[in-house]
């Protein structure tokens, strides 16, 4: 059972090709790495999963229902969540704010129930704020819950965007860059988190330019150049993979 | 600390119920324009101030909400403050057809469309659309309101309907912010990328702003109806809109004591200095020059919502 299936994926712009006919599954509960030179279009293929692009062509499922081209907050409703690579926290809002975001697609309550503080409204509001303050715990978060999120660290920041994502109770996350910008013990401890999101039957897709980060927590390495797949498999094979580190090293001039 | 607040707040009723006794009409009758401006820029800041979408056109759903209370209290005779909720609808469906077809635009490009959509509706207006509306001089003879058998006719009779709307306006747009809604236009405004990544429907919720800053228009133009007993539309030009607008931005976007202090300065003041004359418009544009380059984010800017942690999570303040 496959639980995100990307196929024949394709999107340009204008006349360049970003995303060729790019294709690879996800299986659940494991951590799968997207990792490629700079302008790949490694973020393209994260922006296309969730709806950001549209495609021009291919075909996305997940738990084997096509999301393709769907509006982003439907296939974050769906399962999916997200983090950006620049950081796209809500700055002048609180980190339990900014995990509150992840929350709404949970919750229910519109207009009226929002003007009257209804009692069902009121309910859900609660059960909000507990879930939150348990997503910032799990990334280690809960004592920064009511800082404003511009005030916390890079390495936080990066944290919280995770922590907004789980509120979104998703099977499957993408982290686009997850480690970009944290120093080396950050580093460690997001390794922890993505081990500690595994167990909770989370399945996780990553782009990292960190190689030991991505050798050391995926289970399975796509490797995308020029918008095309190049390799795929599990990290022992990407590492000695002759195209990859042609890819990656260049090409050696032969006399 | 909540003390503080309660003490503050009946204190500020007390003043509020009394003060008209103290004042001549001609100043219970500014206060009453005040109070109509702030609840005006209140429903415009649920669009501006929390959605952060320019819109520039706000008088026109005011204006459909004075119309429908006008023309339903003319021809049919029904008591005018009964119309209340049926001026709001009119002026929110009003809305969500105008903004349906605009609400992907950004900024500046919105912001133009809602100028547009205002012009149109006051020449519309001039022009007797469907013959309902009297052309340039407007609808007369509405009739003075009705409440509990008490005929509103003297400006202090006002000034309590207006308190009391105003109040329930308060309390409600204070609720809002404390919601999932209120949150989700506040999401928008800071990020939409990032809302929409979080799972927020963000047109739907752009949409909604825009229906629900203009049901309550709708409900004041009613108000306003009734109170001048006459309408024309010369009450809901652009200028009007820019008013409104001004109001929210000086006052302080997304802040209710803010868009209050907005009105008490926009339309209060220059009936202060009206010894001053033509002058006393110079003043005021350059004050406004000045608080656009010193405080950029108004006179009481939006504060921090406070959260009170779930039991066993103490320490909100901690940390870095």
């Amino acid at each position: 059972m496959k639980l995100l299936s990307v196929s024949r994926l394709t999107k340009s712009f204008g006349g360049l090709t970003a995303v060729n006919s790019v294709s690879f599954d996800v299986q659940p509960d494991t951590v799968v790495g997207l990792i490629g030179p700079n302008g790949a279009g490694k973020t393209t293929v994260f922006n296309l999963i969730t709806g950001i692009y549209r495609a021009d062509q291919g075909e996305i499922l997940f738990k084997d229902q096509s999301i393709v081209n769907f509006p982003t907050h439907r296939i974050i409703s769906q399962g999916i969540a997200r983090t950006f690579q620049t950081i796209r926290l809500f700055q002048n809002l609180s980190a339990l704010e900014n995990v509150l975001a992840g929350c709404h697609s949970q919750m229910k309550s519109g207009v009226l129930g929002s003007l009257f503080h209804t009692p069902r409204q009121r309910r859900e509001e609660k059960m909000a704020l507990e879930e939150a303050m348990e997503a910032l715990a799990f990334v280690g978060l809960d004592s920064n819950a009511l800082q404003m999120a511009r005030n916390l660290s890079y390495g936080k920041q990066r944290l919280l965007e995770i922590a907004r994502a789980l509120a979104t109770k998703p099977s499957l996350i993408i982290l686009d860059e997850p480690a970009g910008g944290m120093n080396e013990h950050e580093t460690w401890q997001l390794v922890a988190l993505i081990g500690k999101m595994k167990e909770r039957g989370i399945t996780v897709l990553l782009i990292e330019h960190d190689m030991s980060l991505v050798m050391r927590v995926c289970e399975n390495i796509v490797v995308l150049e020029y918008g095309s797949k190049i390799a795929e498999g599990p990290p022992q094979e990407i590492k000695t993979d002759p195209r990859v580190i042609q890819a990656y090293l260049g090409v050696e001039e032969d006399d | 600390m909540i003390q503080y607040k309660t003490i503050a707040l009946i204190i500020t009723t007390g003043i509020l119920a009394v003060l008209p006794q103290f004042l001549n009409p001609y100043w219970v009758d500014v206060l009453n324009n005040i109070g109509i401006y702030a609840i005006l820029g209140l429903s415009l800041n649920i669009i501006v101030g929390h959605t952060g979408l320019f819109n520039l056109g706000h008088a026109s759903f005011f204006a459909v909400g004075a119309y429908t209370a006008a023309i339903l209290n003319t021809q049919y005779e029904i008591p005018v403050l009964w119309l209340i909720p049926v001026c709001g609808l009119s002026a929110g469906l009003f809305a969500l057809i105008v903004a349906r077809p605009i609400i992907h635009l950004r900024g500046d490009y919105l912001c133009i469309v809602t100028i547009g959509v205002n012009e149109i509706v006051r020449i519309a207006l001039i022009n007797n659309v469907f013959g309902l509306t009297g052309g340039s001089n407007g609808i007369f003879g509405i009739d003075r309101p009705n409440v509990f058998g008490m005929t509103l006719r003297t400006p202090m009779e006002f000034y309590y309907l207006i308190l009391a709307f105003g109040a329930v306006t308060i309390f409600l747009f204070r609720q809002l912010e404390y919601s999932r809604f209120g949150r989700a236009l506040n999401y928008l405004r800071e990020d939409e990328t990032a809302a929409q990544g979080s799972g927020i429907n963000t047109a739907h919720y752009k949409l909604a702003a825009f229906v629900v800053g203009a049901v309550w228009a709708g409900m004041v133009g009613n108000i306003y109806a009734a109170k001048m007993t006459i309408i024309s539309p010369e009450s809901f030009t652009f200028w009007e809109s820019v008013i409104i607008f001004v109001i929210v931005i000086l006052g302080g976007s997304g802040s209710i004591p803010g868009v209050i202090l907005g009105a008490v300065l926009v339309v209060g003041l220059p009936e202060l200095f009206r010894d001053l004359a033509n002058a006393r418009m110079l003043v005021f544009g350059a004050a406004m020059v000045g608080m656009m380059i010193f405080r950029t984010q108004g006179l009481l800017p939006q504060r921090p919502r406070k959260y009170t942690l779930p039991q066993g999570r103490r320490n909100g303040e901690g940390g870095e």
